[in-house]
């Protein structure tokens, strides 16, 4: 289904991430899902939160640049091969690309979740359902 | 030492002055004739040639600014037709297009003789091997140096810049005494000699002839330090010549204009009123010489002090002290000439939006290093790694074709640039010029 994901640019020195991530502590706001892809200078931090409203403008108070993403977020069994058989081969087959995609398991046992961004959304909702 | 000119070099100072006067008149009166653009110009102001009846006349006449030069691409200030162009030199302009530098084959006799007499100042003579390791192209370096060389009668190798082994070795085996680069290869070249082992000391080098870039009297004692050799100052400028404006002797005190050649006035950058000598003031240039280009009263924008005293070396010409700094925000980075608006077009022209930049200049061993910081906007961030790396890439890639330098670019956080006033500040300049 489809989700709101958060994704900020961080630059990649030392205090940066706290920065980052004390407003959004201050404000209550939990973090359900985080990734951070990196380069030299910077990294993408993504984050699929309780509020996005109101992590965007906290953010955007503290002089972040942040801006809100559609992604996809699908429940797989947490078992060896969840994620091969329920989303990456039924996307691989329809020729749909993978941009990113963070996986993490949930509290009740045995379920694990994955976020990903897709070239084709729409195709890609169809392939995998509604999630 | 033997002057190359000295009835030029050690003309009394009335005698040059009514020299002066002459050549200016009849250069102005060129420039009206022959030029839409000055014509335009002095009947905008209500003079004409005939007004000029003293050196003090000048200050009647109109200034001309890199900005003319950019409205009137390529061929606009040329006095001559361009069959009678033989040779056409460009160099960095505040925007995209480049300020286009045109030769007849006078004034490539012209150009030659006054760097033969500039090299003959510096110290070489006949005898010498001189390499020659300024850029050859459009920029006035390579060439400029060359002809000169060629016309003392050196012996010269046109090495240009770069493979600096193979410099060392040449030197070495055959012989070189006199090297012509810019201070900060002269740099790279001990460097590189330490590292390769080689003791420049003990090879024939003896003289370098270093211009092109701002550079201080401690790194002219490091310079000549570490290549066990005398290095001179030489100044000059596309828009007027290239290199060979004017150029120290061996007693290092002061570049000496040659003003036969040159009209050389100081003016207050604010009041554009001439300022006593021994008084810091922007170089403003006529040529009284080059047909093909002639110009009068060029802002260089290059802070200078004027000494008139008599050298000790004999030459009545008056000496200019190094260029103290700039009264507009083109930074020299490597050799080349580099404006700010040229990186803003660059960013302008890949985003779309103008974002908030800064330029940070360091030198690191010796090679100027040019970073540019870009603020990620809103407008601009993307949240996919790909799109952000081709954002750099596209800019890297326009920079360097815009430029003509490699210049490194960095995304950065909003907040990252300080502003004071609202306006940020777009140079950082970390070298110690």
């Amino acid at each position: 289904m489809r989700i709101k994901q958060v994704s900020v640019f961080v630059g990649n020195e030392p205090g940066r991430l706290v920065d980052m991530l004390k407003p959004l502590a201050d404000g209550q706001i939990d973090i359900q899902a985080l990734s951070v892809a990196d380069s030299t200078d910077f990294g993408i931090v993504r984050m699929v939160v309780s509020d996005t409203q109101s992590a965007v403008k906290a953010l955007h108070d503290a002089q972040f640049t942040a801006r809100v993403n559609e992604v996809l977020a699908y429940d797989m069994p947490n078992v060896p091969g969840g994620l091969l058989t329920t989303v990456v081969e039924p996307l691989a087959k329809a020729g749909v690309n993978l941009e990113y995609f963070y996986a993490f398991t949930e509290s009740e046992a045995g379920k694990a979740k994955v976020v990903l961004k897709v070239s084709d959304i729409d195709r890609a909702e169809k392939v995998l359902g509604p999630g | 030492m033997t002057m190359w000119e000295p009835q030029y070099e050690k003309m009394p100072r009335n005698e040059l002055e009514k020299l002066q006067l002459e050549r200016l008149q009849h250069k102005v009166t060129t420039a009206y004739e022959k030029v839409p653009f000055y014509r335009a110009k002095f009947q905008e102001m209500g003079v004409s040639p005939k007004d000029i009846k003293s050196l003090d006349d000048v200050k009647r006449l109109p200034f001309t600014s890199k900005a003319d030069f950019r409205d009137n691409y390529p061929f606009g200030m040329m006095a001559v037709p361009l069959s009678d162009v033989v040779r056409v030199h460009a160099s960095s302009g505040t925007t995209g297009k480049p300020i286009v530098a045109p030769y007849n084959a006078n004034d490539i006799g012209t150009w030659a003789n006054l760097m033969a007499r500039t090299l003959a100042t510096a110290g070489v003579h006949a005898g010498d091997i001189m390499q020659n390791a300024y850029g050859y192209g459009l920029f006035t370096g390579g060439l400029g140096f060359h002809y000169g060389g060629e016309r003392l009668g050196a012996t010269v190798i046109p090495v240009a810049t770069g493979n600096t082994k193979r410099q060392i070795m040449l030197i070495q085996d055959l012989g070189t005494t006199v090297l012509t680069c810019t201070p900060s290869y002269a740099l790279i070249v001990a460097e590189t000699a330490r590292d390769m082992g080689v003791d420049l000391s003990a090879t024939q080098l003896r003289l370098a002839v270093c211009g092109a870039e701002p550079w201080t009297e401690k790194m002219r004692a490091e310079i000549e330090a570490n290549l066990g050799i005398i290095a001179i100052d030489i100044y000059g400028l596309t828009e007027i010549l290239g290199p060979g404006v004017s150029c120290e002797c061996p007693r290092k005190n002061g570049m000496h204009i040659w003003e036969d050649h040159f009209l050389a006035e100081v003016l207050d950058p604010a009041t554009e009123q001439p300022v006593p000598y021994g008084q810091r003031g922007e170089l403003v240039l006529t040529t009284l010489t080059k047909e093909a280009l002639p110009v009068v009263r060029f802002k260089t924008h290059d802070i200078v002090t004027l000494h008139p005293e008599v050298c000790e070396c004999g030459r009545t010409m008056v000496r200019m002290s190094k260029v103290h700094g700039r009264t507009d925000d083109m930074l020299i980075v490597r050799g080349v000439n580099v404006f700010p608006t040229q990186i803003e077009s660059v960013l302008l022209s890949v985003e779309g939006v103008e974002p908030h930049y800064q330029i940070i200049v360091d030198r690191e061993r010796h090679m100027d290093d040019l970073e540019i910081w870009v603020e990620v906007s809103e407008a601009v961030f993307s949240d996919e790694m790909r799109s952000l790396e081709e954002l750099e890439r596209r800019v890297r890639a326009e920079m360097d074709s815009i430029l003509g330098i490699a210049a490194r670019v960095k995304l950065v956080e909003p907040r990252t640039i300080a502003r004071t006033e609202g306006k940020a500040k777009r140079v950082v300049d970390r070298r110690e010029l």
